[in-house]
């Protein structure tokens, strides 16, 4: 018979609290310097909580906490975890032991330097079993392995369990991380970013298998992780670190639709939208590091909402309803602005394909070498004057290497005609007219490596001009300026080192360096992919802007297949060194011929739509 | 990526401190880094020390190093013979202030030529095309096939123990082992972007290596002189205390102690001193060496730069 | 053909190119220099010109210089070594014994250095930063630095002389009674070059140690639950065995060279003062003897110690770069 109450029919109770972690604070070992603190959430038995947060936020240090457990250079200084009521923090060696791997487990970043190359991963695998004394034969523990392998869809053979890892591929390696953690059927897991390394297609398919099985074995799962979209599709709730500190903890659908916190919002804005939809906006600046945070609320230097309050004291914990915390000042207000507002609708017009455009670059029937290998097949494409065209595929589609060969930096075997402005390019830069150095120009994809640390800002902007122009120190300093307004930069910057700049300051030099030499094509090879998502929108919104007002065309070479529409009109999809599709940005995107797009569309994760509902 | 992202100095937040502090170069943070070590200042400390007394030995000496001043083997005598005389009757004390500037000096000299000709072929080696890679380093694995002594040996034995003769040998010695760190330094940084962006640009290969790929490897070279260093002292004592450097009747540290060694017993100074001399030279140059090695991983760590 | 087999073919033939090159190079030195060694020898006798061709058609070197290195060389490789100019009798004779005396004190050197550095390697790995580390690190920077013969002195002057009169300062070894009933005379040569050789072989393991023990896997590992006892032997080790190895040989082959001093300080019977007395005598065939010797050893060393590298490390072993 069905329980029916007055206030209609009762809700299932909600599954019981497995893990507890009350105000961890983790600080630097010996400077003392807070990189967590205060950090307070729940999981319950099945749940998987996403514990989201940019660069400098933290994350990481708190998931191997929850295993008390701390890299040399950093120490757990304050607070409690709680599984199943216990404290882990306050537990003896041999206590601890049982419970990493048996009650908790971990599942790294990187599994091919997480698992021993010098050991077999059978091996690897069944010592976990071994060391939790789990069935009462070697038999039974062979068959748990089997039976673990089998759940995350790898073989089970023998000649497989006798690979080193080395031997297995990226997604493999991560698969076998992620069966020893569910090994022992814990209680809770704890996945740090268990994707990042991984293509769109593999990704997908790990995020599924942990998704089936966290809930086929009711597990509280942490998944840390910088990547909103990834999460969205996996967590149930989800709470966002900023420099250190949780500021907004909620369901994924509250979240989404009303975040309280102006982080939050920001951060869902600067995620791109592959429906075209959205427009991509960054958050300017970027995160402090330990040792570098304000006074105050940590957000404060970057936040639309600030007020004075802000900058004195760090907002208290504010529960809006069951579940959902926050801390702002002015939490209320923030909620209350509606959804839409965030979002600024994407120009449409921007992503046009327009009218023909003369050709600037064509590329017709080359095929590339690497090391007696063939690469490249056959690849023919054309650049028009203006417009800009993203290469979009996984790693080893070769997009980059089209990109290489373009600008020159190809110094293998290369086959078929490059043109540009209608006459043949030479294979290797440097055998190209100075002209067509100049005209050129490429963006490289770290801005750590491309910029040289041992010379000033000054000097690096310096050496196109020098190179290609023939200017005094005068008119150098006025164009060297002249380019960091360009890209929003001061010029107090001239006489800064590298290392003294932001990841996002530097890829911006980078830019500018390209700029100085006043070329008509620029090519960007994954610019945006070592950056912080709100960095990463910033970017994009700055090469967009220039493309469109210097007039350039751009090659735009990414992985992501969700940040194309903010940037280009034509796209060409890259797979295993072949053009799979090309046409305008909003046709392929909207209507996919090639049955490879179809699935890279598919798998590329994405946010829901905001159309709120709570 | 980790959380380990650079923030920038200048920070963009009231309130908290800003200094847009100008980076001075490399090699000053490394050797202020290094300074800071007990370690390094009493290296540097030693190390002028006993420069200073090889300088300036012969000036404050009371005798000259050949002069008869008393019986072989005499005990010292205060205030007469400090240190007593050696197996021929000269004043020992004279004669350790006059020993040192031939080891110091051929082994800088040494170690300079070595310096120089492995920095250049590492930066070569480094940069080129495969060929010329593997054929200098084929060259180079044939040195290396002799232990220094052995090669200086080899070459003293037909020409003669000439003192250019143990300086260029040496020199040549250090120049595979150095080769090697510059080299791989050299490797690691030629395949950075920012060595590809110059390429990219034009600028000639020549222009490159010196201008953004050497001043990237300064760092550890100089970590290895002060090591080299300390082996040339090492050889260049040992190879006239073998008999194949300074010639008596001059005076040398390497020298000496060979040649006194036989009234060890009864009269220990003027193989005692010498030997005191060399071995805290070399514990001096080892401990430089060691301050900058360190100051080089801390800078690399805090930095991010190699 | 595997692709192990083939890596290690390699190698091999490597090291005999070097080989032939480094014969090469003690040829073109002892006969191809212009400092011509007939005159060298015969001192103030070469004015006599008689005696001067005479010995120059003697010793060949009236031939075209690419011959004269064939023939040398088809000697060498057949076991003949010429004849020393000092004592007129063929060097391999002369060496015989003293090759043998100084491989034992050789490998008592190393039998002294390998395990001690390895014990202090580790542990000071794992007591990073303590008192204990600090004072090895201080002591292995010192003997780093001294010069062999140094170390010798002062050992000679702590153990045989001024201090204590423990050991004989002077290795005379005699000929005539076999070595185990001599080896006192090994003691004080033995531990100078262990004392030369083994700071290095500590230094280079305790980093590798901790890069070991701060790695990924090793992270992994505990976060698994395994004992500390287990992550050290299973996990640990067999990734610090690679570097371990390597530098334990290529340090071990620097004691070829080390010797020479050693040798001479102490008046011990071996190569290295062998090789002295040689170059002082201008004694061409045995100089030329020796250096290929030493030449051999350190090439062979080098060797070992890449084979073994490869066979160590599965991911070599398999054939990836």
């Amino acid at each position: 018979m069905e329980t029916v109450s007055a206030a209609g029919p009762t809700k299932s109770p909600e599954p019981e609290v497995v893990l507890n972690v009350e105000g961890l604070r983790i600080v630097l070992d010996p400077s003392g310097l807070d990189i967590d603190d205060d950090v307070t959430l729940v999981i319950r038995r099945g749940e998987v909580l996403g514990l989201v947060g940019e660069s400098a936020s933290g994350k990481t240090t708190v998931a191997t906490s929850l295993l008390d457990y701390q890299r040399r250079g950093a120490r757990i200084a304050g607070g409690t975890v709680e599984i199943d009521g216990q404290d882990i923090l306050a537990m003896g060696p041999a206590a601890l032991r049982a419970i990493r791997g048996g009650t908790i487990s971990y599942v790294p970043q990187d599994s091919s330097a997480a698992l021993n190359p010098a050991l077999r991963i059978g091996l690897q695998l069944m010592e976990i079993l071994e060391v939790h004394a789990f069935g009462a034969s070697g038999a039974e523990r062979e068959a748990r392995v089997a039976q673990m392998m089998a759940e995350v869809l790898l073989p089970s053979d023998k000649a497989f369990l006798r690979r080193y890892p080395h031997q297995l591929s990226g997604g493999q390696q991560q698969r076998v991380a992620i069966a020893m953690a569910f090994a022992n059927r814990p209680k809770v897991i704890v996945l740090d970013e268990p994707t990042t390394a991984l293509d769109v297609t593999t990704q997908a398919h790990v995020l599924d298998t942990i998704r089936d099985l966290t809930k086929s074995y009711g597990v509280a799962a942490l998944y840390v992780t910088h990547d909103l979209a990834v999460v969205s599709n996996l967590a149930d709730r989800i709470a966002v670190l900023y420099a250190g500190r949780l500021v907004e903890i909620g369901t994924r659908d509250e979240l989404f639709a009303a975040g309280c916190h102006p982080y939050t919002r920001k951060l869902l804005a600067s995620i791109p939208d592959i429906t075209g939809e959205r427009a991509l906006r960054g958050i300017p600046g970027w995160a402090p590091r330990p040792g570098k945070r304000p006074t105050g609320c940590v957000f404060t230097p970057r936040c639309d909402w600030a007020v004075d309050r802000c900058h004195e004291e760090f907002p208290p914990v504010e529960e809006p309803s069951a579940g959902r915390r926050v801390r702002c000042w002015r939490w209320q207000e923030v909620r209350a602005q509606a959804a839409e507002l965030d979002i600024h609708l994407r120009d449409k017009s921007l992503s046009a394909r327009g009218a023909e455009e003369t050709t600037v670059i064509s590329v017709r029937d080359v095929t590339a070498f690497y090391q007696r290998k063939e690469i490249l097949h056959g690849i023919t494409t054309t650049l028009s004057e203006r417009r800009c065209l993203s290469l979009v595929g996984e790693s080893g589609s070769g997009k980059t290497t089209l990109a290489r060969c373009i600008a020159g930096l190809h110094p293998h075997k290369i086959g078929g005609d490059i043109e540009f402005d209608g006459k043949a390019l030479a294979r290797d830069a440097r055998d190209r007219p100075r002209a067509t150095r100049q005209a050129i120009q490429y963006i490289f994809q770290s801005p750590y490596s491309s910029l040289n640390p041992r010379k000033t800002i000054g000097q690096i902007l310096s050496q196109p001009l020098r190179v290609f122009f023939d200017l005094s120190r005068d008119e150098m300093e006025g164009r060297m300026e002249k380019v960091l307004e360009q890209v929003a930069l001061d010029s107090s910057l001239l006489s800064r080192y590298p290392d003294q700049l932001s990841g996002g300051e530097r890829q911006r030099v980078a830019i500018a360096r390209g700029l100085a030499a006043e070329p008509t094509v620029l090519i960007c090879d994954e610019v945006t992919s070592w950056l912080d998502v709100s960095v990463q929108a910033a970017i994009i919104e700055l090469l967009a802007g220039l493309q469109r007002e210097m007039g350039l065309s751009m090659l735009f070479v990414t992985h992501n297949l969700a940040l194309v529409r903010s940037i280009s009109q034509e796209v060409a999809v890259m797979n295993e060194g072949r053009i799979v599709e090309y046409g305008g940005v909003d046709a392929v995107l909207e209507d996919p011929q090639a049955d490879y797009t179809k699935k890279l569309l598919s798998d590329t994760p994405t946010i829901p739509a905001v159309t709120a509902e709570v | 990526m980790n959380d380990e992202i650079i923030v920038s100095d200048s920070e963009i937040v009231e309130g908290a401190v800003t200094h847009a502090a100008v980076r001075r170069s490399e090699w000053l943070m490394i050797i202020a880094e290094a300074w800071r070590m007990r370690r390094t200042k009493i290296g540097v400390g030693i190390f002028g020390g006993i420069v200073l007394l090889a300088i300036v030995g012969p000036w404050i000496a009371p005798y000259s190093p050949t002069e008869f001043v008393a019986a072989p083997f005499s005990s010292p005598e205060i205030p007469k013979m400090w240190l007593g005389s050696d197996y021929l009757g000269h004043d020992v004390l004279t004669r350790v202030l006059y020993g040192g500037r031939t080891v110091i000096l051929l082994a800088l000299a040494a170690t300079v030529i070595g310096l120089a000709l492995g920095v250049t072929l590492g930066l070569i080696t480094g940069y080129a095309r495969r060929w010329i890679d593997e054929s200098v380093m084929r060259i180079l694995d044939v040195v290396l096939a002799f232990p220094q002594i052995v090669l200086t040996l080899l070459f003293v034995s037909v020409l003669g123990p000439r003192l250019w003769l143990i300086v260029l040998i040496v020199g040549i010695s250090h120049a595979p082992r150095i080769a090697r760190v510059a080299r791989a330094a050299t490797l690691e940084v030629a395949q950075r972007d920012f060595v590809r962006a110059a390429e990219a640009f034009g600028v000639p290969r020549r222009k490159i290596l010196f201008n953004e790929i050497l001043p990237s490897i300064t760092s550890p070279l100089l970590v290895e002189f002060g090591l080299r260093l300390t082996y040339s002292i090492g050889l260049i004592a040992a190879l006239s205390f073998l008999g194949f450097g300074m010639q008596p009747p001059a005076a040398d540290w390497g020298l000496m102690i060979n040649e006194n060694r036989v009234g060890i017993v009864i009269q220990p100074w003027p193989v005692f001193v010498p030997v005191l001399l060399i071995g805290i030279l070399t514990i001096a140059t080892n401990l430089i060496a060691d301050g900058l090695g360190r100051a080089l991983i801390g800078i690399e760590r805090d930095t991010g730069v190699g | 053909m595997p692709p192990l087999l083939k890596l290690i073919l390699i190698r091999v033939a490597l090291g005999m190119l070097t080989l032939f090159l480094v014969s090469i190079v003690v040829f073109a030195a002892t006969q191809a220099l212009p400092g011509d060694t007939a005159r060298a020898i015969l001192g103030k006798e070469a004015a006599n010109k008689a005696r001067y061709e005479a010995l120059r058609e003697q010793l060949g070197l009236d031939k075209p210089m690419a011959e004269q290195y064939l023939t040398w060389l088809g000697a060498v490789v057949t076991g003949d070594l010429g004849n020393s100019l000092v004592q007129d009798k063929p060097v391999t004779e002369l060496l015989a014994r003293r090759v043998q005396n100084t491989a034992v004190l050789v490998l008592i050197a190393a039998l002294l250095s390998i395990p001690l550095s390895l014990l202090l390697g580790s542990l000071t790995a794992l007591r990073r930063d303590g008192k204990f580390d600090i004072s090895v690190s201080i002591g292995s920077l010192s003997l780093a630095a001294l010069p062999e013969f140094v170390t010798g002195i002062i050992l000679i002057l702590l153990f045989a002389t001024q201090v204590f009169t423990w050991l004989p300062a002077v290795s005379r070894v005699d000929p005539t009674v076999p070595i185990y009933e001599q080896l006192e005379l090994f003691i004080l040569p033995a531990i100078t070059l262990m004392l030369a050789v083994a700071p290095y072989i500590t230094r280079i393991l305790r980093a590798s140690t901790i890069e070991v023990l701060e790695s990924e896997y090793v992270m992994m590992a505990r976060l698994k639950g395994l004992p500390e006892r287990l992550v050290l032997n299973r996990h640990a080790i067999p990734n610090a065995l690679a570097p371990a190895i390597q530098v334990t040989a290529l340090n071990l082959a620097w004691l070829a060279g080390g010797v020479v001093v050693v040798e001479y300080l102490f008046a011990f019977p071996g190569i290295g003062s062998l090789l002295v007395d040689a170059v002082a005598n201008r004694d061409m065939p045995m100089v030329q003897a020796i250096c290929l010797i030493i030449a051999t050893v350190y090439v062979l060393a080098n060797l070992t110690a890449d084979i073994l590298t490869i066979l160590v490390s599965p991911r070599l072993r398999t054939g990836l770069r």
